[in-house]
């Protein structure tokens, strides 16, 4: 058989399944997004142009929504980095019962994410969740009403996903730091190079090409995690108030029906990320190319 | 005496590093523990303000309950049959479509691989409503064939990825050695390749397999019939009923959870080189 053939042969599959359930509902979501189809308006929706666009535009609580994404976004992944790279490195050193920290450890990613939300959503509940417990029986404050207040409502999820996220950058750090030659750490103490100097000179920079990876895949998943808000705060607790753009989206297309206008910024989230990645792509790299 | 004194903060440091590592652990795991606590709580503590971890009376009657009253085993086989779907039908198509992509350069080989990195940027909704509309008019809304090809949407691009990454690690001199023993291109990859890419073919199988198992959101938009619930949307749906039914929603959790879990402990190392090989060769 010639390679042109078996090309063909090895990816036609592929290519016709993601043709159809990716590549064209993606196109069929731009026609969507200038039409005003909702649910009353499934089949005798009319043609709108940019009308979905210009309506996201002066949605008076876009800017409310973006912020808190840059907020959830910013807040998770600082959690996550530093909570991961430093528990990596106490777990990388001669400890007894290494192996079972490690994987004790992992438990918040390995659970299921939307039991994990749903069981902290019941450990934030008012009078019978061990939070509020915790904080009247032990330090003896108040209990917190998570969800009435716009602020608490917002910290709960994001505790939850701190939680969910850290274990990955640690797992992959650990990878990282083992692949770190132990000279030169040794050569950097005979040269008197402190703690922290050796940390800021040998372990982040030979930790970068794995973390690097990993911080783009997490601002991604925490960007557009959904599960975590829409579960923990049960779709937006206190009258929608608590939402990140995705949940919104969401929410507006699938409780208010409005599938034009979800349609719409769904694409505008998208392009959103998507200049956020190459942004970061080329920045590492003329980062790469000045070192 | 410097030495002596050397001696004890080394203690005090070793000390300190083990009172940390236990402290945070016990922070990780204490949600866990606490659902375990709640399922054995007997049906009159449900509203329990005590903090203690295993009730008194504890009992493993919310087991007996969930298992045996409720749908559990309807859930349990919807959800094996949508979870193996997707994880067979991607693995499928992903073995082949990662080879091209791993072996052969033809046109719009980056541009492809651009296409497969940029589908893991869009927003749920983004291919949810499409599809959604598009499922409505076929008459595929409540069918299990409706959250498979949602499934297969998001595994698939994620299967080719993976497989093309570890393909990219399979030295080629294997199949040339083949080839000029003369089998051809297709034989050196049924015979040679595929048979050393076993790992990575359970690995991506698994995978697709427990992000199906685990799956909510979708599922919620494309399910309504209660005969049609997977495992996550029962146990939602025993959760909603919080007050009730939390102990519950607690057990069926925790059967749910046992097998995912020590499946991922087991494979978290081989996750982590295929997402980071996938990220750093691109």
């Amino acid at each position: 058989m010639k390679t042109k053939y078996l090309i063909w042969f090895f990816l036609l599959p592929s290519v016709v399944v993601i043709g159809c359930v990716v590549f064209y509902p993606f196109l069929y979501n731009f026609y969507i997004s200038t039409t005003n189809m909702s649910l009353y308006h499934i089949r005798d929706y009319t043609f709108k142009g940019l009308v979905n666009y210009r309506e996201i535009f002066s949605e008076p609580d876009l800017y409310y929504y973006f912020g808190k994404t840059i907020i959830w976004t910013l807040v998770n992944l600082f959690f996550h980095l530093v909570l991961g790279i430093s528990i990596a490195m106490l777990l990388n050193r001669r400890i007894v019962g290494r192996s079972v920290f490690r994987a004790l450890l992992i438990l918040p990613w390995a659970m299921p994410q939307y039991i994990s939300a749903l069981t902290w959503k019941g450990m934030f509940n008012y009078q019978y969740g061990s939070i509020n417990l915790i904080l009247q029986k032990l330090f003896h404050v108040q209990g917190i009403e998570w969800f009435s207040n716009e602020t608490w409502a917002f910290v709960a999820p994001i505790l939850t996903n701190i939680w969910l996220g850290f274990p990955f950058i640690m797992v992959v750090t650990l990878g990282g730091l083992q692949s770190i030659p132990r000279d030169l750490y040794e050569a950097a103490e005979i040269d008197g190079a402190s703690a922290i100097q050796r940390f800021t000179h040998i372990t982040l920079p030979m930790l970068k090409p794995v973390l690097t990876p990993a911080v783009i895949l997490g601002t991604i998943w925490t960007f557009n995690n959904l599960n975590v808000i829409w579960l923990v705060t049960e779709r937006g607790l206190p009258a929608d108030k608590s939402h990140i753009l995705v949940t919104y989206v969401y929410k507006a297309a699938f409780t208010y029906y409005r599938y034009g206008y979800a349609a719409a910024f769904s694409i505008f989230i998208f392009i959103i990320l998507l200049i956020f990645v190459l942004v970061y792509l080329k920045q590492t790299r003329t980062l790469e190319r000045e070192a | 005496m410097e030495r002596r004194s050397r001696n004890v903060t080394g203690i005090i440091r070793k000390v300190s590093i083990y009172v940390l590592l236990v402290f945070i652990t016990l922070v990780t795991v204490y949600p866990i523990v606490q659902i375990f606590g709640i399922s054995l709580r007997p049906s009159d503590q449900l509203y329990s303000t005590s903090l203690k971890i295993i009730p008194d009376d504890a009992t493993f009657e919310a087991y007996r309950t969930v298992l045996f009253e409720k749908d559990f085993f309807t859930w349990l086989r919807n959800s094996l049959i949508v979870a193996l779907s997707v994880s067979i039908f991607g693995v499928a198509l992903a073995s082949t479509a990662g080879y091209a992509f791993s072996r052969f350069r033809f046109r719009g080989h980056r541009a492809g691989l651009v296409v497969i990195l940029i589908t893991q940027m869009f927003p749920a909704t983004m291919l949810l409503l499409p599809l959604y509309v598009l499922m409505k008019r076929f008459g595929l809304i409540d069918t299990l064939l409706g959250i498979i090809i949602a499934y297969t949407a998001t595994a698939l691009p994620f299967c080719i990825w993976t497989m093309k990454g570890y393909y990219d690690t399979i030295p080629r001199d294997l199949e040339e050695a083949a080839v000029i023993d003369g089998t051809t291109q297709l034989g050196a990859f049924l015979r040679v390749t595929l048979p050393l890419s076993a790992p990575a073919l359970t690995i991506t199988g698994l995978f697709s397999y427990m992000a199906g198992w685990s799956e909510f959101i979708v599922a919620r938009v494309i399910i309504n019939r209660q005969g049609l619930y997977t495992l996550p949307l029962g146990l939602e749906s025993l959760s909603s009923t919080f007050q009730t039914e939390w102990a519950n929603y607690a057990a069926g959790s925790i059967i749910v959870c046992i097998p995912v879990v020590v499946l991922f402990l087991l494979l978290s190392k081989f996750l982590i080189s295929g997402l980071t090989l996938g990220g750093v060769k691109g």
